[in-house]
């Protein structure tokens, strides 16, 4: 068996970090873990992705299209373009918040409505759970923990196959210590929204 | 794992990293006493690990000014019996190749790896070649990882390989090998002692022809007993049985291994030599062999050959066939591509799902860039009058992308300097050369003398953020950072003169009159010329806790919704509604440069 995610966001949003909390805690439970990681060009503002792996006989940094069991979106265009990575059994994730690219403020293309991009998933027979992510992060002292409320959410999923523990130690130790607390209330608001 | 934590987890400990760590801490575990580079993606963060766990060890670390200098660096400390390490990535291997084509003949004395990280893909490169091709043409043998443990045992075998023949050994990494993260095990750290001693042998180390005539025949045979070695190589092994044979290596296996059913792989981990004798066992097995390889079918012709050579009827499918693709990295769904001669695991599929047109995200200029201000300036200075760009390598090459269009051409590092010369000489047009800090000290250099020795006349921005930003804000000779204890920076002003440049300016580019003025007389002087727009890369100063904030914000009773800021100065920070333009404040670092573009000064500090 093996456990595929697919993180998506835009540059300097934390889908790294987010990546390493979920590897870290897949080693904890003994898994196997592989994953992949883009650097460079990309963390400029550009789109970000990253895939972590766990389970046994995993050694391939890369998923498959339609590979991906989870899809976790830190924004909802990023997450729509990741779609071709999904199944009909993949669970899809994805804060709603807009992070508007430079070529729409510039003016040369233009960004579709966030409800449209969810309606699609839903009538293509994804599922799909929209978060208010950023609002979240905002309610537990800053938006910079958006991917701490993502983790959390995750955590509460039926069939995700790590535990809360796992999860909530994995991502406290990768915060400075002055973050721990808004961190982990992040995560505990992710999870509630998840639960509701 | 945090750097510092890194080297005192002890022996025995599962760790999950990133290649590029795995690989730093094998360099400490194979008592590497010297280590070498010049940054560069995907081998940047190698040399961030190094420098900071080398302050632990007493491993000597440092970043060059260019390849080819940390080339000679590894080679000197190699052959005064201390083990060397030296990465970059594989443009870097063309700048070092010059000095890497004659180590091979005068060889070490003790163990020296060379990393070089292709980039299949091209994921942050301007070309996706193939250093494997390096390794023939030096005669030095090579190796390859798959993954982030085979990446770290492979620098172990790497230094017993080097010793043994003494001679340089390069391993070969790709992308997903280097930022791949999977689980490694760490050994324990030896001591190390930091000085060797060299002992003279003219008539081996200094390749005047009668010593390189032997050092030839000496390079021909270390290859022979090279791959003696490769044949009984532990990294080159069998897995799998069925009835197709796969020779895989790279990263490609690892897509092989999971997704292709009913093969037996040969991975080739010892990659030149290529072991001739077992490849040819393994093809009289099989019908039909499929070569899985990133990048050049360099793997695919040798076998073709192999295969003829021992006339056996093997069809062998690769790139060659037309079976897999030249251009670009492989994936899982490359595989796919063999659906009719092999069975491939069964994938999944996507349903269908709307086709909705989504807007693209290449990478932008940060917010508060100063790069950004000199490139707008530069602009505003021409005032509509064409120039050509000659740009270089780093983030400023993003300044290609409208509205700043400040990019016309780029070959390589330092080759905005060079081209610039060349343009001046060809055309009747104003030339702008752009490069950055570390760029100028790399390769910059040699341009700006022959610019000035040839009379070439244009103007050379230097883009001086302090750092060498791209790559994740290493050090160079300018900003007096080193490693372990600073040194004198050099000074580009002083630097630029003793080359002979007169003309010599210095602006802050966040004051944009003054540097709009100070390149508008720089344009209309009659003899090359140099700017050195200066001011710290705030992204840098963010990582070290000095960036002093201030917010901006927009009077919306004096905005006349023009959008210049946004349209002509487009700060990632600043957003447009449709109605009103306003200022993102987590984004925005306060560099006031917005605030100056404005024509109706509807910007300003919020108090
Ligand atoms: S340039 Fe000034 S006036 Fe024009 S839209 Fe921007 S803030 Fe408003
Ligand atoms: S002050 Fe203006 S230009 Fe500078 S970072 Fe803020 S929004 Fe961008």
């Amino acid at each position: 068996m093996t456990f595929n995610i697919l993180i998506v966001g835009v540059g300097g949003q934390g889908v790294l970090l987010a990546s390493r909390v979920f590897g870290e805690a897949a080693m904890s439970e003994g898994h196997e873990v592989a994953m992949s990681e883009v650097h460079g060009m990309a963390q400029r503002g550009g789109s970000v992705s990253a895939v972590v792996r766990f389970g046994r006989g995993t050694i391939s940094p890369l998923i498959p299209k339609a590979g991906a069991d989870l899809i976790l979106g830190f924004e909802p265009v990023e997450t729509y373009r990741a779609l071709q990575y999904a199944n009909e059994n993949t669970m899809i994730v994805t804060d709603v918040q807009k992070i508007i690219p430079i070529t729409v403020t510039a003016g040369s293309e233009s960004y579709p409505e966030v409800e449209k991009l969810i309606t699609a998933m839903r009538d293509a027979g994804f599922s799909v759970l929209p978060l208010e992510a950023t609002r979240l992060a905002e309610k537990a002292g800053s938006k910079l923990t958006v991917n701490s409320v993502l983790i959390g959410a995750v955590s509460a999923l039926k069939g995700f196959p790590l535990s809360e523990e796992s999860l909530r130690s994995a991502l406290i130790a990768s915060v400075p210590e002055k973050a721990k607390k808004i961190n982990e209330q992040a995560f505990d608001l992710g999870r509630e929204a998840v639960k509701l | 794992m945090s750097k510092e934590r890194l080297n005192l987890v002890p022996q025995g400990t599962k760790a999950l990293m990133l290649a590029n760590e795995a690989i730093a801490r094998a360099c400490l575990e194979a008592g590497v006493a010297v280590a070498a580079t010049y940054p560069g993606t995907p081998s940047s963060e190698i040399g961030g690990y190094l420098e900071s766990m080398s302050k632990h060890t007493g491993m000597y670390f440092e970043y060059s000014i260019n390849e080819k200098v940390a080339l000679e660096v590894g080679a000197a400390a190699a052959v005064s019996g201390l083990r060397s390490f030296v990465f970059f990535k594989h443009v870097g291997l063309n700048v070092a190749s010059d000095p890497f084509m004659s180590l091979g003949y005068v060889g070490v004395r003790k163990g020296m790896v060379v990393l070089s990280a292709d980039d299949p893909s091209m994921h942050s490169s301007q070309n996706e070649q193939d250093s494997r091709f390096y390794a023939r043409l030096a005669g030095v043998p090579m190796i390859e990882p798959a993954t982030p443990a085979e990446a770290k045992e492979m620098v172990h075998v790497g230094f017993e390989i080097s010793e043994k023949l003494e001679t340089p050994v390069l391993l070969r990494t790709s992308t997903r090998v280097n930022h791949a993260r999977g689980i490694v095990e760490l050994r324990a750290l030896p001591n190390i002692s930091r000085k060797g001693h060299f002992e003279k042998d003219p008539f081996r180390f200094v390749p005047v022809p009668a010593v390189a005539r032997k050092g030839r025949i000496r390079q021909l045979e270390c290859m022979k007993s090279a791959l003696a070695i490769s044949e009984e190589s532990p990294l080159n092994f069998e897995i799998g049985d069925g009835s197709v044979g796969i020779i895989a290596s790279g990263v490609a296996y690892t897509y092989a291994k999971e997704f292709i059913e009913d093969a037996c792989i040969l991975k080739l981990g010892f990659t030149w030599p290529l072991p001739e004798y077992k490849v040819k066992k393994f093809l009289r097995r099989f019908d039909r062999v499929i070569v899985f390889e990133e990048l050049a079918p360099l793997v695919e012709e040798h076998v073709q050959r192999m295969a003829r050579e021992e006339g056996c009827q093997t069809q062998v499918l690769g790139k060659l066939s037309g079976h897999l693709p030249m251009a670009f990295e492989y994936t899982p769904d490359t595989v796919l591509a063999l659906r009719e001669q092999i069975s491939v695991k069964n994938m999944k599929k996507t349903p269908k799902f709307e086709s909705i047109p989504l807007p693209t995200r290449p990478p932008v200029l940060c917010a508060g860039c100063p790069h950004r201000a000199t490139f707008y300036a530069v602009k505003k200075a021409l005032n509509g009058r064409e120039a050509i760009f000659s740009t270089d390598i780093g983030c400023y090459t993003l300044g290609l992308n409208p509205p700043l269009n400040s990019a016309d051409f780029l070959l390589c590092m330092g080759s905005s300097v060079g081209a610039a010369g060349g343009f001046a000489e060809s055309t009747d047009q104003k030339v702008i050369a752009f490069i950055g800090d570390s760029t100028l000290f790399h390769s910059g250099i040699p341009g700006i003398i022959n610019a000035v020795f040839n009379k070439h006349h244009f103007l050379l921005v230097v883009l001086d953020n302090g750092t060498t930003a791209m790559t994740g804000h290493q050090p160079h000779p300018g900003t007096g950072r080193s490693s372990p204890s600073p040194t004198t920076p050099v000074d580009i002003e002083m630097m630029l003169k003793g080359l002979g440049v007169h003309n010599i300016g210095t602006v802050d580019p966040y004051d944009l009159s003054a540097t709009i003025q100070a390149i508008k007389t720089a344009l209309d002087t009659d003899e090359f010329s140099a700017i050195i727009s200066r001011r710290p890369c705030p992204l840098a100063l963010m990582r070290r806790g000095k960036l002093e904030r201030k917010a901006f914000i927009i009077d919306k009773s004096k905005c006349v919704r023009c959008r210049t800021c946004f349209t002509k100065f487009t700060c990632p920070a600043l957003s447009w509604d449709g109605i009103d333009v306003s200022i993102i404040s987590e984004l925005c670092i306060g560099c006031g440069c917005c605030a100056q573009v404005c024509p109706k000064r509807a910007i300003e500090v919020s108090k």
